[in-house]
């Protein structure tokens, strides 16, 4: 069938030619390019865009995209061991049903009259992450864990009215480019020394660089290289006698087993929550999270939203909205705290589900299982000749395996694992160029005993 | 039998209403939602009860108490929370002016659920991510064809994050001049996104916003008063949250250019003009696009989103990391790029919303994207003809003009004749299952009103749109009490709400609320 009939767009209503007759009789209008009379001649486009043809049937489209997926290989048909930030939990088939409803899936901006549920979704997911986190305040997500360091650290630097960080030296160095330009010019962010055999922060370092200057002391737990900072406490309660926060980077899911930071001193709290029944998207599943006291000198520092819980005129109804608008962007412009806009509010609606899901036995087997696996695997390939394992301390989900024995690189090895099926762990060589051929492993709760057996057995095969 | 009557304008609406109790008040003890799977007899066997070696100070040692809850009832807790949001796939969504709300293809959501797509990891070999690296490296092609910049970053992850990396990159540019001290100030207009002015500030830099001159139209002499050597840039939307084209846009450009400023397009409004006329041929050195406004990729309740920036060819190299790029052969991220700004966001994008965003200018071509901007235009000159039919309402500026794809109205002649105010004809809106927006601050427009139609209603959509209007319109001069009470058919009543900017009674979490009620 040719197409040489004006084309009716199924997705444009109005497409039929009649109706757009009609309409541009009703303004009095003889063609559309009237409408346009305010852009000057000198800057219209001129002829047609140089774009694909299109396809215009579903059917065709759907041909055609499929297509192009079926070129990627998933972590559904290989066995991965990659995180390094995105991480391969199970998503449960609930989160996915409700992230699909079309009443959240395509609403926007709504006020709480018209979209109530979105409203009372996220005061939820808000709630359940303090539950989490013990802590009374939790925004409306932000884009990802790499804004919410970077405003933590902001507002840190706005409620202290200091201006220097000092950050762990073993933050990841993407998050470390983005919190850098982020907090570029109103804070001078000073790299932690960190313990060659442990990864932990460096005390002596901290001692020296810790000042009058000093806003806040940034650290994680889980550390981005998988390890426990169990000088949590230490770090927090030095930073406090010199008068500067401690803002504290975790991955919430492994607080069914970990202290959350405020035990051990945390002000602020902020991650990211890809890994509570997010997919990964390829980089696209990221929602931030930060986390305060209800103390007013904090709230007031937040950009994003906060939904807060309120009563209406009908006995025994929740009315939701926002808390302290007037501090944010929408309000006030360049006087408001940094900007708010649209970020990641379906994942924080997902993340809610999970987590009711998940519920308190759940998140704690939970964490219990990714410990057992991820210490099990530690094992079974510290095992393997050629391999190491270093920082010895206790691991959540990620350790590193030190390759630089085998005589081989992390590339190769990867290349060699690839070819047997395995996507080998992220290399650390350029990141931390100090560490050698090292690479960063992640297991989680969809790693069996076998697929980690297979993992050390294929290693051993690809280092002999 | 009797026929059935013909259905009422304004539609009689009731809001689903399930009157839902928080989701910790369902809990029950014992209750679960989903199971772990458990850990094999040899792994417990060879590392023993691993959380034991955790230090005390670093050990849960009280599970966190979160609702506990058999599947069924987590899922329908959430399923009526979502009878009780207002989506664009249920209602005639023209009422979140400046949002674009326009149809987001279900076909484009299907796709994206692919667990080719789903369960993708970002540092996965090349090799296995041909097909997404294709799609992001296409879709780059293709804004670069709709707005004529050289490249394009699609790592923000939205449309202020997009505002943000053109500044950064801006930064970067007189850094590399050796001109970032002197380069302090940016320069935008009250009805450009309030973004534009928030971001440059978190970037350091003093901010000019102009005001419009009498007709309606950004003030050219009051931009050519504020250039100097201090400008770093002009941050502009065009056409403006008016919906008006400032049609001196190129004497703007000019003007920055002539003192060594960069000019940054905001083109989140650029659903009435693609293929009309774009950054290119405006003289603009960068722009930027949201793939969830003009390019349909679902708002999500406010994200997950997607922006790109582009920029002219001088100014790729500050581009964030990594660029995809394609050596005729294969698809790859070159990272090797020494003066870009670095990571906006981790990994490349918003992988879903790029395929999304593909996809749908895939569907329409050169030809259907002229098509949606031409109807998104039509469709906002015959609501504005029909709206100001309503008597009380006005739309300021630009008196008798055209406007683009949007309006900003006033009610002010009906508020102050009735009493009745913008932000309740909203609460009544909602009673015909309905948004509506009544704009951004500060309210410069008095009683302010914003529609945006987009291209996907059509004109009896529009009609009932307008009917919902004109019934509140008239209720506000005859029975102004029914709007002083609204909503009556919302899931939601008026809501108490002096609690949100009172420290002492503000409850961000159930945790809080628990602690404060009396």
């Amino acid at each position: 069938m040719s197409r040489n009939k004006p084309i009716v767009y199924p997705y444009i209503p109005n497409s039929i030619p009649a109706n757009k007759e009609e309409m541009l009789r009703e303004i009095n209008a003889s063609s559309v390019d009237e409408l346009y009379a305010d852009i000057p001649e000198g800057i219209r486009f001129k002829g047609k865009l140089n774009l694909p043809e299109p396809l215009l049937a579903e059917a065709e489209l759907v041909r055609h995209i499929e297509g192009l997926l079926g070129k990627n290989i998933s972590t559904r048909e290989k066995l991965s061991f990659l995180g390094a930030g995105c991480y391969q939990h199970y998503v449960p088939a609930v989160c996915d049903e409700i992230n699909a409803r079309g009443e959240f899936l395509t609403a926007y901006a709504g006020e709480t009259y018209e979209d109530k549920g979105r409203f009372q979704a996220l005061f939820e997911y808000q709630s359940m992450m303090g539950e989490l986190l013990n802590m009374d305040v939790v925004n409306v997500p932000n884009y990802d864990g790499f804004q919410a360091a970077g405003t933590a650290l902001l507002m840190a630097g706005r409620i202290t009215g200091r201006n220097e960080v000092l950050i762990c030296g073993t933050i990841g160095r993407d998050k470390l480019s983005k919190v850098c330009d982020y907090i570029d010019p109103h804070l001078k962010p000073m790299l932690l020394n960190y313990q060659p055999d442990c990864g932990m922060v460096d005390s002596a370092d901290l001692k020296a660089k810790i000042s009058a200057h000093t806003a806040a002391v940034y650290f994680e737990n889980p550390s981005y290289l998988g390890f426990i900072e169990t000088q949590a406490a230490e770090i927090s309660e030095f930073a406090h006698q010199n008068g500067a926060l401690c803002v504290v980077g975790v991955d919430p899911i492994s607080l069914g087993v970990l202290n959350p930071p405020i035990e051990y001193g945390g002000d602020i709290v902020c991650g990211d929550i890809q890994s509570l029944g997010i997919h990964m998207w390829f980089g696209g599943g990221h929602g931030g999270f930060i986390a305060t006291r209800d103390d007013p000198v904090f709230v007031m520092e937040f950009p994003s939203r906060l939904f807060g819980i309120s009563s209406t005129v009908v006995e025994g109804e929740y009315g939701f909205g926002d808390v302290a608008y007037e501090r944010t962007s929408f309000a006030l412009r360049e006087e408001g705290k940094e900007w708010v806009g649209t970020a990641s509010a379906l994942w924080g609606i997902t993340a809610g589900v999970y987590l009711a899901l998940m519920g308190p036995q759940g998140m704690v087997e939970l964490g219990e299982s990714i410990m057992q696996r991820t210490a099990y695997s530690i094992k079974k390939l510290s095992r393997v000749p050629g391999v190491k394992i270093p920082f010895d301390g206790i691991h959540f989900k990620e350790f590193i395996v030190d390759f630089n024995g085998s005589g081989q690189t992390v590339k190769s090895i990867n290349k060699a694992l690839l070819e047997r099926g395995i996507f080998g762990g992220k290399d650390l060589s350029f990141e931390f160029p100090s560490l050698g051929q090292c690479a960063l492993y992640a297991i989680t709760e969809i790693h069996t005993q076998a697929d980690i057996d297979r993992l050390a057995a294929t290693l051993q095969e690809v280092l002999r | 039998m009797k026929a059935v009557s013909p259905k009422p304008l304004p539609r009689r609406f009731h809001q689903a209403s399930w009157d839902e109790p928080v989701i910790f008040e369902l809990s029950q003890p014992g209750a679960r939602g989903v199971l772990i799977p458990p850990v094999e007899p040899a792994i417990l066997q060879e590392v023993g009860n691993v959380t034991a070696t955790i230090p005390e100070s670093l050990r849960r040692t009280t599970p966190p108490p979160l609702p506990e809850m058999s599947q069924v009832h987590v899922l329908r807790h959430f399923a009526r929370l979502s009878q009780e949001n207002l989506g664009v796939d249920l209602n005639i969504d023209i009422g979140q002016g400046t949002c674009t709300m326009k149809y987001s293809p279900k076909v484009n959501d299907q796709l994206a659920r692919s667990p080719k797509l789903t369960d993708l990891h970002p540092l996965q070999d090349e090799s296995t991510v041909q097909g997404i690296l294709e799609v992001m490296w296409r879709l780059e092609q293709m804004l670069k064809e709709i707005s004529g910049m050289d490249r394009f970053s699609l790592q923000p992850g939205a449309g202020s994050a997009a505002i943000y990396t053109n500044m950064a990159m801006v930064r970067a540019y007189h850094k590399s001049r050796g001109e970032g001290d002197q380069r302090n100030q940016v320069i935008t207009t009250i009805f450009s996104h309030p973004s534009n002015a928030a971001c440059a500030k978190v970037g350091g830099y003093e901010i000019i916003t102009i005001y419009p001159d009498p007709d309606g139209y950004p003030d050219l002499s009051a931009l050519q008063a504020s250039v100097s050597e201090h400008t770093a840039a002009l941050f502009i939307t065009n056409p403006e949250d008016t919906g008006i084209f400032n049609p001196r846009i190129e004497q703007f450009v000019t003007a920055v250019h002539e003192v060594g400023g960069l000019c940054v397009y905001d083109q989140a409004n650029a659903n009435g003009i693609l293929g009309i006329t774009r950054a290119r041929e405006a003289g603009f050195d960068m722009c930027h696009f949201n793939l969830h406004k003009t390019f349909s990729t679902p708002h999500g309740c406010g994200g997950p989103a997607a922006g790109a920036s582009g920029v002219s060819a001088a100014l790729a190299m500050f581009l964030p990391t990594p660029t995809v790029e394609f050596d005729g052969h294969r698809y790859y991220l070159d990272f090797d790029r020494p003066h870009s700004i670095g990571k906006i966001r981790p990994w490349y994008g918003v992988a879903q919303n790029i395929l999304k965003a593909y996809a749908w200018i895939m569907s329409l071509g050169a030809d259907g994207l002229r098509e949606v901007a031409e109807i998104a235009v039509l469709n906002n000159n015959y609501l504005l003809k029909k709206v100001l039919e309503i008597h009380g309402v006005s739309a300021p500026y630009a008196k008798g003009r055209r406007r683009i794809e949007q309006v900003r109205y006033s009610w002010e002649q009906l508020s102050s004749e009735t009493g009745v105010h913008s932000e309740e004809i909203g609460y009544r809106a909602a009673d015909f299952g309905t948004h509506y927006w009544t704009s951004h601050h500060p309210y410069i427009v008095p009683e302010p009103m914003t529609l945006e139609p987009t291209e996907s209603y059509s004109q009896a959509d529009l009609d009932e749109y307008v009917a919902i209007l004109k019934h509140i319109a008239d209720e506000a001069y005859n029975s102004p009490a029914t709007i002083h009470t609204a909503p009556h058919n919302s899931t939601c009543h008026r809501i108490n709400q002096a609690s949100y900017d009172n420290p002492d009674e503000w409850a961000i979490t159930w945790r809080a609320y628990k602690r404060k009620v009396k």
